[in-house]
């Protein structure tokens, strides 16, 4: 079966067509994010609905999160347990600029960024060398560490109370994040921004040296590559796409707050991923929004949210061992390959 | 030319390596032999950088290995092969070549274009054309042949355009037929190529047929070199090592 797919890609990708095609499907990327960004600008004309845009807003911050999560998880075989400390970081990094400097946004969101690289190149210099469950824990334990920094320092972030009081949002080149409507489409724009640039990433030969180092470090080694410098690297630019998502959460809600930052943020980005699946890049997206539609229908239908969201992870992780848009895929391909195949 | 000199290496109380010097002049052929155990593949992981030698020089075109990092070894141009063949199972044989150049070329970090670049096309078309693996290009890796699997192996090592090739075992898991076919393309790279091959091998009569120098080794230590003839009628290689393995292996 792969072996009859292989033979007819054979015939029709000659290699100049391959870097022909690979720079076309940059074009269609950035095509797709831009009706992307079209449609979901539309959407509060077509629905007057606030609890939609609010939704739209969460999925911007928890899919910036989950889809930098995966750039570890899926594309280089790093599965952090922590990586919601950066969501934390982001959140109350911009929060506490904003508060405490009262910054322009743009300055204080750069700003953010800065903090969060110089705290990911730290721990990442530390973790990375780890190998597997060694790593994750590791990086579960300086999400605690994070977590428990959060609640005792309480002069600076307010301890278990969180950043209270709103966070400042001053307009800026015409944007007034104060404003709902502002608010929405600048988050949906930082989200397909995101989006695309991690896609790029992907794509670049450094998303295929991940791939390999994924799929067998030891041997990426042995043709020159740097294992070390390249984990390093993307821990600490999926931390950048996961301090976004954080900064994002903290302009909707007006605050930050120890959750941000606690364990369950990370597992709730793994419970994303294996949702939507890691073997696509848009994967953590749908699974993203297959999260907040569950996890806002359950907590209205009942207050045992935990238990149905227990049941539906086992029913992933074993029952199904893939995530929903693997599926897609998969189904995908043997439909277009059964349609070629009656074709013939 | 690749010259390593009194290279020891220790694993508690075994020596794996003791002693070694070796030279391989550019452009030879050289087989390595010796009984399980006698540290071959060590020898290979103390010039790969997999493993830091005690003591003792890797001297290549005078600038010394040891104790570098395989990437840093790779960079200067030894590349080396598996027992097991270590592949990248889920990138195709095309993008394992075209990733493997990427890195060749220090550009495994770019970030701003799309994979594949343009200027990794032909090296790695180059590399597949001389393996024979052009026409399963777009194949998994995982899902190859055992020789395939074997061969991309050894692809993703003369990608890197290297001075030193190290093979170890091009042949393990073979069958006869098999085991051939890819001695004789590991002949023919070494011929084409003008690079200094250096593999370890297991069958006798493929060493003996095919290799001009052939190092003996035993507990870490050089028993002998020589041409094959002066291999065979060493007493010591005889007693230790040919005597005994080579009549079962004619038994079987």
């Amino acid at each position: 079966m792969t072996e009859l797919r292989a033979e007819r890609a054979v015939e029709s990708l000659g290699v100049p067509r391959i870097e022909a095609r690979s720079k076309r499907l940059r074009y269609v990327d950035a095509l797709i994010a831009v009706a992307a960004f079209a449609v979901l600008a539309m959407l509060p004309f077509l629905f007057s609905s606030k609890a939609l845009l609010d939704f739209v807003i969460r999925c911007s911050a928890f899919g910036l999160f989950a889809t930098s999560l995966n750039l570890l998880v899926g594309y280089t075989g790093m599965i952090s347990f922590g990586h919601g400390m950066f969501f934390g970081l982001g959140a109350y990094g911009f929060g506490l600029i904003m508060q405490r400097a009262g910054l322009p946004i743009p300055i204080a969101f750069i700003g953010t960024l800065l903090m969060t690289t110089v705290v990911a190149v730290v721990i990442g210099a530390i973790c990375v060398r780890l190998k597997e469950i060694y790593f994750a824990f590791v990086t579960l334990a300086f999400q605690m560490l994070i977590h428990s920094m959060i609640l005792s320092w309480v002069s600076l972030t307010g301890g278990d109370q969180g950043l209270r009081g709103g966070i400042p949002r001053p307009a800026f080149l015409g944007i007034d994040l104060s404003n709902h409507m502002h608010l929405y489409v600048v988050s949906c724009a930082l989200l397909v921004i995101g989006l695309l640039l991690m896609r790029q990433i992907a794509q670049s030969p450094f998303g295929y040296t991940l791939r390999m180092i994924r799929d067998n470090a030891s041997r990426a080694s042995f043709i020159g590559i740097d294992v070390w410098r390249a984990k390093l690297a993307i821990f600490v630019l999926s931390a950048l796409f996961a301090s976004t998502g954080g900064i994002i959460m903290c302009l909707f809600v007006s605050g930050a707050y120890p959750e941000f930052a606690y364990w369950t943020i990370s597992g709730e980005g793994i419970f994303i991923n294996m949702l939507g699946g890691v073997t696509t890049f848009l994967g953590p997206m749908v699974g993203t929004v297959l999260l907040l539609i569950l996890n806002d229908t359950v907590t209205r239908l009942t207050e045992y949210y935990g238990i149905v969201l227990g049941i539906v992870i086992l029913f992933f992780a074993i029952g199904l061992r893939k995530g929903l848009m693997d599926f897609a895929v998969e189904w995908y391909e043997q439909r277009r390959d059964g349609a070629k195949e009656r074709a013939r | 030319m690749l010259e390593v000199q009194q290279l020891s290496k220790s694993f508690g109380g075994v020596k794996a390596a003791d002693d070694i010097t070796l030279s391989f002049a550019d452009g030879s052929l050289t087989a390595v032999i010796g009984p399980n155990g006698a540290g071959k593949s060590t020898f290979f992981n103390l010039i790969t950088g997999a493993l830091k030698p005690d003591s003792g020089r890797i001297l290549l075109n005078g600038v010394d290995m040891a104790g570098r990092s395989p990437p840093d070894v790779a960079r200067h141009g030894i590349g080396r092969a598996f027992q097991v063949a270590s592949i990248f199972p889920s990138l195709t044989v095309h993008e394992t070549m075209l990733a493997a150049v990427c890195a060749d070329q220090r550009r495994a970090g770019v970030l701003h274009r799309r994979f594949p670049l343009a200027e990794t096309r032909d090296r790695a078309e180059h590399a597949m054309e001389v393996l024979g693996l052009a026409g399963k290009r777009d194949r998994t890796a995982a899902t190859l042949s055992h020789g395939d699997q074997k061969l991309l192996d050894i692809a993703l090592a003369l990608v890197l355009d290297p001075q030193v090739l190290l093979l170890d075992e091009p042949t393990a898991g073979m069958g006869t037929e098999e085991r051939w076919r890819m001695i004789d393309k590991v002949h023919e790279l070494w011929e084409r190529q003008k690079i200094t091959v250096v593999f370890i091998e297991h069958d006798m009569d493929i060493v003996f047929k095919i290799a001009p120098t052939i190092v003996v080794l035993c507990y870490g230590r050089i028993l002998a070199t020589g041409t094959p003839d002066a291999i065979r009628q060493n007493p010591a290689v005889i007693e230790a090592y040919l005597g005994t393995e080579h009549h079962a292996e004619a038994a079987t």
